[in-house]
């Protein structure tokens, strides 16, 4: 038996993180306290290099490695690239916060890149094993993360529920796939394919073993009714994570979903179609009416985002590739909505103030314009109003799943998404109707300005001339 | 010499010049802002008056057509053009916001610059929602100009002004989904966006009828259609002056044009197998409004209601036109959809100059109330005059814009139903009514009491907005040739569509 070395160069990102990682480890290890800076300085390069590695190495071609466990095509090197992204804008909102806070510690940095890792690869992965590796690296991260502020008993209390009912959905999805390996005998994904399509009919034991792998992806993504940990992590968690929680994860999940139910089992689209119109039906309508009744802003936020979980799931359920590619491109806007939301948390909060409530966003207008028009911004782009990014998001899933021929699916997304608009609209009101109990000016570092103005601004540009994003999304899924 | 994108210019001047004020207003010089929202909107007001010189009245077709790819990967582009409905329409859109830029002048005093800026984007939007000829353009524009419309009731609204600006919202945003929904389903059997490619595919009557309903959500909630309509008087009370101009000046009209750009050519067949359903909800407004509007307390509802009412006549003389077209009248048929169009000019004007006359008056005694006044006519002589045209006007007065309208959409119904007929022509008396009820007790009597004696006559700012609209009312209802001239090609066109079936 002779052993081939495989080709590593599909893999070079992650290798290299990888690597950058452990020398931030390191690093940080005999850093003195006054130079941590230098830590934040090492990861956000780490990441930067790596991006460019990803679109260096620009696969023309998906290249299938490491013994057919690891896969690097159009799909996962974009769904990478927007990873990266989005997690340079949230270590750089969490450096805000943290030095803020005396929470500045080299280990948010070092956990937050291994999570980028294991999303780097879970988009990657090629086989069972993969998956399940890529999201357990990105799932302990996580709950570290959450419970980085210990004196903090809503946070720990976050992490320790995150941490069980996670455990718990690893477990399912662990036992799906052992059920899938026991009806096809192998955990690579082609190989899955080529033997559920080879099925007259799905046998019982596959159709179980789908059940747990959906019930594994509706807990990561949130769905109703896996969704009980996400407004308690969101609102428990320091604003930095939640903010890293709520956007680049999200996209890894998208990937997990995709390499799972469309990579591996194409062949069951019958059967997880059913699935997911009901998780998704399910989501809207609770994340959407349960969002009305909110006070606290993060939560608020976390009803939202299991809404929008349940609009990515239409794109999917049309089961075409231009559906695959406007779920990809509903989850890359969610990230970036999202990550500008808790941004603005972030921005109007201070040492011992945490701007989280939505009672705290009263007569922004009054105390800075120009927050409250960014802020102005992002709930309507997530309401989905034109000509703002997010409603393009949601056009572009409803337009797949009228294709698809499923109109009513599509008139009932916008009922809920109806009901939806009317707790955006809440936050504008307390910021532009209500009058200032505290008229004082905010206060913002100047670069903490430019970055949340430069993520709402992409917003407004990007929904004025949506073209470019969407042909990317569309190039993902084509060919 | 290459020709300028008029349109285009008229979209972006506006929507530009409402930033440039935002900015400018931030260096804490107010007066500026005003300075330069009243260039821009008499700039854009001077950019839109080519459309209407170089109109060329002999075809159709659309013009000053300007197209260019947009989205590529689903074919959307950046199409404007206009046809004699909607050059029109744009006009009175161009006209009225110098007038409402005017009439903010020194009354707005929170966040001026903020409140022209919310004017000149909402114009933009509005103008980019009448010239758009791609669906998704025109839904872009149809639904951003929420937003500023949103600001402008919450911001510098009555005491009641949130529960009305949400109220707005919500019921806009929920008729309008349904037509995305509805535009999404055309763009799946068409393969194309554009509203010409949408107005000659053939559909089966099913789908026809499903595209028309959800068409109407969005339309009849604009417009707004009994029973639908129960957002736009708390929206006009709680509206400042400006933003009740708008409101029942353009943004109505929106609704109107949606039906004539949309549903009408689109869905012909549904159309006509609904257009019971259609004049009945038309009459409804026409009478049973008219009748509320009789026993309001508030001024600025009190016209709300009139305009619903005279809204109704609008839709009526645009469904009415199928009955004559089956019959083989077509002549008739067009008598009432140029009848509904010109109503929908001549409501523009009269509308918002009611309001500004009850914004001259709140301004000074802060009561809308009719209740609160009496006898202005001793003090306000000059302004007395123009609210008397203004009024008159509101009742059809042969002479004013009022009677064209309402008198072809009555002469159209009378060739189909003599019922029909007099039910509309129940507005000739509610109209007169209400309106010269209210004028009497507001303007007429003694002295009420002594707010109303300290009353000051308009100045030369609210004599020059008033004066406008006075010679636009009555150069539209002495001479309405002109306007009946742009539309009439494309009014013939649109009832060929009409009376063709797609099915």
């Amino acid at each position: 038996m002779s052993f081939v070395a495989p080709d590593m160069t599909a893999a070079t990102p992650e290798i290299f993180l990888l690597a950058a990682t452990c020398v931030v480890l390191v690093v940080d290890v005999y850093l003195p306290v006054r130079f941590r800076m230098f830590t934040y300085h090492l990861a956000q390069a780490s990441l930067v290099i790596t991006a460019v590695l990803c679109l260096a190495l620009f696969p023309d071609s998906p290249q299938v490695t490491f013994n057919g466990t690891f896969v690097s095509d159009t799909m996962s090197t974009l769904l990478k690239a927007f990873i990266l992204l989005t997690t340079y804008f949230v270590f750089f909102y969490s450096k805000i916060y943290l030095r803020v806070r005396d929470l500045f510690k080299g280990e948010y940095f070092v956990l937050g890149l291994f999570a980028v890792l294991g999303m780097m690869v879970l988009v990657s992965a090629h086989s069972l094993l993969t998956v399940y590796l890529g999201l357990e690296l990105l799932s302990l991260s996580l709950y570290a993360m959450v419970a980085m502020n210990r004196e903090s008993s809503t946070a720990s209390e976050a992490a320790m529920k995150y941490f069980v009912l996670g455990a718990l959905a690893s477990g399912m999805l662990l036992y799906g796939m052992s059920m899938i390996y026991g009806a096809t005998g192998t955990l690579d994904l082609a190989a899955i394919r080529e033997h559920v399509a080879g099925l007259e009919s799905s046998s019982l034991i596959l159709i179980l073993g789908l059940v747990f792998v959906i019930v594994g992806i509706a807990f990561k993504l949130g769905a109703v009714p896996f969704h009980m940990w996400v407004p308690d992590v969101y609102e428990g968690a320091p604003t930095s994570v939640t903010l890293f929680i709520g956007s680049a994860p999200k996209i890894a999940a998208f990937g997990m979903l995709v390499r799972l139910l469309v990579d591996g089992l194409p062949g069951m689209q019958g059967d997880w179609v059913g699935m997911l119109t009901i998780l998704s039906i399910l989501s809207m309508g609770v994340g959407n009416i349960i969002a009305i009744a909110q006070t606290n802003l993060k939560r608020m936020l976390a009803y939202s985002t299991i809404a929008h979980v349940g609009f990515l799931f239409l794109g999917i359920i049309a089961g075409s590739e231009a559906g695959y590619s406007a779920s990809m491109f509903y989850i890359i806007v969610y990230a970036f909505m999202s990550l500008g939301g808790f941004a603005m948390i972030v921005l109007l909060g201070h040492a011992d103030f945490e701007a989280d409530r939505i009672e705290d966003f009263r007569g922004l207008n009054e105390r800075n314009p120009w927050y409250a028009f960014l802020m102005l911004i992002l709930m309507m782009s997530m309401a989905g109003v034109p000509p703002f990014l997010g409603f393009w998001a949601k056009w572009w899933v409803l337009q797949e799943v009228v294709a698809a021929g499923m109109t009513w699916l599509a008139v009932v997304a916008i009922i809920f998404s109806i009901i939806g608009v009317f707790y955006y609209l809440r936050v504008i009101r307390m910021m532009y109707f209500e009058k200032a109990e505290n008229p004082e000016p905010v206060v913002a570092a100047s670069d903490m300005r430019m970055m949340v103005s430069t993520n709402a601004l992409a917003i407004l540009a990007l929904g004025i001339y949506p073209g470019g994003l969407l042909a990317l999304c569309v190039s993902a899924f084509s060919g | 010499m290459p020709e300028l994108p008029y349109l285009s210019l008229v979209v972006w001047t506006p929507i530009l010049g409402g930033i440039w004020v935002l900015l400018a207003s931030g260096a804490r010089s107010a007066p500026a802002a005003r300075n330069i929202a009243l260039s821009v909107s008499v700039v854009t007001f001077l950019l839109s008056l080519p459309l209407w010189a170089q109109f060329d009245i002999s075809t159709h077709n659309m013009q000053f057509q300007e197209k260019s790819l947009w989205i590529e990967a689903f074919g959307i582009y950046y199409h404007l053009g206009v046809d004699g409905i909607s050059m029109p329409l744009i006009i009175l859109t161009t006209f009225t916001t110098v007038l409402v830029v005017l009439a903010g002048w020194e009354v707005i005093q929170f966040k001026q610059g903020q409140y022209m800026a919310a004017f000149l984007v909402l114009e933009g939007l509005m103008i980019g929602a009448f010239a758009a000829l791609d669906a998704m353009l025109f839904y872009v524009f149809w639904e951003a100009l929420l937003i500023p419309m949103f600001l402008i009731i919450g911001v510098w609204g009555g005491a009641n002004r949130i529960y009305a600006t949400v109220k707005f919202f919500l019921y806009t945003f929920f008729g309008s989904v349904f037509m995305l929904v509805a535009i999404i389903y055309l763009y799946v059997q068409t393969g194309s966006f554009s509203i010409l490619a949408m107005h000659d595919v053939s559909i089966d009557f099913n789908a026809q009828v499903l595209i028309f309903i959800a068409f109407l959500l969005a339309f009849a909630v604009k417009v707004p259609m009994w029973p639908v309509h129960t957002w736009l008087p708390d929206a006009h009370v709680e509206a400042p002056t400006g933003g009740s101009v708008i409101l029942a000046a353009i943004m109505l009209k929106l609704g109107a044009y949606g039906f004539l750009r949309f549903s009408l050519p689109i869905t012909p067949d549904a159309s006509h197998a609904l257009d019971w359903l259609m004049i009945a909800l038309s009459l409804i407004a026409i009478v049973y409004i008219g009748l509320v509007a009789l026993v309001q307390p508030d001024m600025k509802k009190l016209i709300a209601y009139s305009s619903i009412a005279h809204m109704g006549f609008a839709t009526l003389g645009f469904f009415i036109a199928f009955r004559l077209l089956m019959a083989g009248d077509t002549d008739g048929a067009a008598l009432g959809v140029e009848g509904g169009i010109v109503q929908l000019i001549s409501h523009g004007f009269i509308s918002g100059a009611l309001f500004l006359c009850v914004g001259v008056m709140y301004d000074r005694m802060h009561s809308r109330l009719i209740a609160d006044y009496g006898g202005v006519v001793n003090r306000m002589p000059v302004f007395a005059a123009f609210m008397m045209l203004f009024a008159l006007a509101n009742s059809g007065l042969p002479g004013t814009s009022g009677f064209v309208g309402e008198f072809m959409v009555i002469l159209s119904s009378f060739k189909t139903s003599f019922w029909i007929a007099f039910l509309a022509g129940t507005t000739l008396i509610l109209g007169a009514a209400y309106s010269l009820w209210m004028y009497k007790r507001v303007i007429y009597g003694a002295v009420a009491n002594e707010q109303v004696e300290k009353l000051q006559d308009i100045g030369v700012r609210e004599t020059l907005i008033l004066g406008s609209l006075a010679v636009a009312v009555l150069a539209l209802g002495i001479w309405p040739a002109p306007l009946l001239d742009v539309m009439g090609a494309t009014v013939e066109h649109l009832l060929q569509q009409m009376a063709a079936t797609k099915l």
